[in-house]
């Protein structure tokens, strides 16, 4: 029996779906007040925005905002600090975490579970008690480092007033932190692996070796590509609390430390400069969109399966 | 298909037994060995040195350092910081309010938005999931946010300030869409001809079939409330709504905040010259981190099973 089908009106599938669209209901709210109204706030970025005016009616600026931050010496300097640390955060997070993933792989469950567990631990802290270990090694007078430089006879710094180390501690502290949850992202990719891949490698004699790189790289290719876009639109947003709170704030470290994020906090808590924050953080957003565009055409261009969308 | 690494070196042991092939196995396992030992050294000994200085004597530090080792152990700081606890315990209320009610929310909101876009029968999928998505590739930056929670919502020195704007994260959604999407359509598709409803189905088939994807997001999502200090510091400004975090960020800033901060040392008489502030801070930060740091273990065996990132094309 063939029943006429008739064109379905959308009420129909409205109606289909209700339920569902039910339980999206609360979520959908929360992105539209909370992601997508800020969107709309971009435009007090050409805007001199005064609280006693108001968003609507404070006076319309065009580009000044922009041109008041573009203009000074600052702009370059952050800009190159914020991308130099992202993409290095990102190269290092991403290979580390790889070898991390596949050496533990290999190991037995018991030191699997120790390791794991403490390379995760500096994963559960914040920024601000992370900043208070770093004290702990750092500070000039009772820091353990200084302690140990001096009992091995070389110069003691003061870490907090000097530019030249804080590359170095700052990408110390992100991998600390950060290392064990890429690693166990890229874990759980390869206990997704299917095991007869790896049985039918040995019995053909592969060394350890060559299924890392023929089967393991390979049929994660997909999952790191995807969590390399998706970092790609980050590397114009810094790590706040990272920049902000390890080198404790200390003025004289902002050459090397600075990165558009604490700029703009500073503007905005300290100078209370609304527009220009707003056009940074416009800046920024259009920026990291146009980096993941670009990333996910290429991407695709090469693969199209391992794009993100 | 998930074979345990034991099975898997179990394996690879009884291959080498039957001498099919040769693996140069035992100096890159010495090597990865000692690497991964020195690597677990390096997450540790920070904490420990922390923990060491929170509980040296103040003149033992100003006389030989920060050691792990003090020369002189003391119970002073902790002394001192239970002796006036009001600000501490009234800061990890707040605290333990927003991380608790926060997770709960959140994990309610982002299962129901992964279940759903994992529908693939769902008509507006590609809409939703585009919708969803698109926040995690622009965003309208941190004034607009700022000025609208302030301004227009007025959610400034509430606690729903430190809570609603965080509960929905796309990358969290996308790893509960990955994990949801492989329960078996059988399964909903049956109870619905038995005549379940959808909202029924999610939260009595669906929802207890993600538990490891819950526990493991429930985990990261209460890390995240736990550690927030940035909302704090933007919208809290009533000392009664201040959350342990915060409290930490204003010693950071001012090594004498417990001294001078109006409730510790007036109200309760402590002798400002005594305060032990610089193994005080220490116990500070223990006292605000450790607690994540010890639910993390029981949550551990979640983590492999539920953290399957998905795909945002389907």
């Amino acid at each position: 029996m063939i029943k006429q089908r008739k064109p379905r009106s959308e009420w129909y599938y409205l109606k289909k779906n209700s339920e569902l669209l039910l339980l999206l209901l609360p979520g959908a709210l929360l992105i539209l007040v909370f992601a997508y109204l800020p969107m709309f706030g971009v435009v007090l970025a050409f805007k001199d925005f005064r609280y006693d005016l108001g968003f609507w009616d404070s006076p319309w600026v065009g580009f000044h905002n922009f041109e008041f931050f573009f203009v000074s010496d600052t702009a370059a300097l952050i800009t190159r600090n914020t991308v130099a640390y992202g993409l290095t955060y990102m190269i290092l997070t991403t290979v580390i975490a790889l070898l991390f993933a596949i050496l533990m792989n290999e190991m037995r469950k018991r030191w699997l579970r120790i390791h794991q567990t403490a390379l995760f631990i500096p994963y559960c802290l914040s920024w601000v008690v992370v900043g208070y270990l770093a004290l702990a090694l750092l500070d000039t007078q009772n820091g353990y480092l200084n302690k140990v430089l001096e009992a091995l006879g070389f110069q003691t710094h003061m870490w907090y007033l000097e530019t030249a180390p804080w590359p170095y501690i700052l990408i110390s502290a992100y991998l600390w932190k950060n290392i064990g949850f890429s690693t166990l992202v890229y874990f759980a990719g390869i206990m997704g692996i299917n095991q007869e891949y790896y049985e039918a490698a040995k019995i053909d004699g592969a060394s350890r070796w060559q299924m890392a790189t023929k089967i393991t790289l390979p049929l994660l290719s997909n999952l790191i590509t995807v969590l390399l876009i998706l970092s790609i639109g980050h590397i114009f947003v810094g790590d706040f609390g990272l920049h902000y709170f390890i080198p404790n704030d200390s003025g004289m470290t902002i050459p090397t430390t600075d990165i558009i994020d604490t700029y703009v906090y500073r503007a905005l808590r300290v100078n209370g400069d609304i527009g220009m924050s707003t056009a940074i953080g416009l800046y920024q957003s259009a920026v990291g969109l146009v980096l993941v565009i670009a990333a996910n055409f290429v991407v695709r261009k090469i693969n199209d399966e391992n794009s993100l969308f | 298909m998930n074979t345990t690494p034991q099975a898997l070196s179990a394996k690879s042991r009884s291959v080498r037994e039957t001498g099919t092939h040769k693996e140069p196995f035992s100096l890159v396992n010495l090597l990865s060995h000692i690497m991964f030992t020195c690597i677990t050294l390096a997450m540790i000994l920070p904490f420990i040195l922390v923990i060491a200085i929170s509980f040296t004597k103040e003149s033992s530090i100003v006389e030989h350092g920060y050691q792990f080792f003090p020369s002189e152990y003391s119970l002073k700081a902790y002394q001192y910081i239970f002796e006036a606890p009001t600000i501490l315990l009234r800061a990890y209320g707040i605290t333990i309010m927003t991380t608790v009610i926060g997770t709960l929310l959140s994990l309610l909101v982002t299962a129901m938005l992964g279940y759903v876009t994992s529908r693939r029968d769902f008509r507006y999928r590609g809409p939703t999931s585009f919708f969803i998505f698109f926040t995690m590739l622009f965003n309208g930056g941190l004034v607009p946010s700022y000025i609208l929670i302030k301004q227009y919502l007025h959610l400034d020195n509430t606690i729903w300030s430190m809570i609603l704007p965080f509960l929905v994260s796309p990358f969290y959604i996308l790893v509960m869409k990955g994990f949801m999407s492989k329960v078996p359509f059988e399964i909903i598709e049956s109870a619905k001809m038995d005549g379940a409803r959808e909202i029924r189905i999610f939260f009595t088939i669906v929802l207890p079939l993600s538990t490891p994807a819950l526990a493991t997001l429930g985990l990261f999502l209460s890390f995240g409330f736990w550690n927030a200090w940035f909302p704090a510091l933007l919208y809290i400004d009533n000392e009664k709504l201040i959350p342990i975090q915060l409290l930490l960020v204003r010693m950071l800033q001012k090594l004498e905040f417990l001294t001078s901060g109006s409730d510790f040392s007036s109200q309760f008489g402590i002798d400002v010259s005594k305060f032990p502030s610089l193994s005080a801070r220490m116990a500070m930060a223990i006292l605000a981190g450790g607690p994540m740091v010890c639910i993390f273990p029981f949550f551990q065996k979640y983590f492999v099973k539920g953290l399957t990132v998905g795909s945002l094309k389907g």
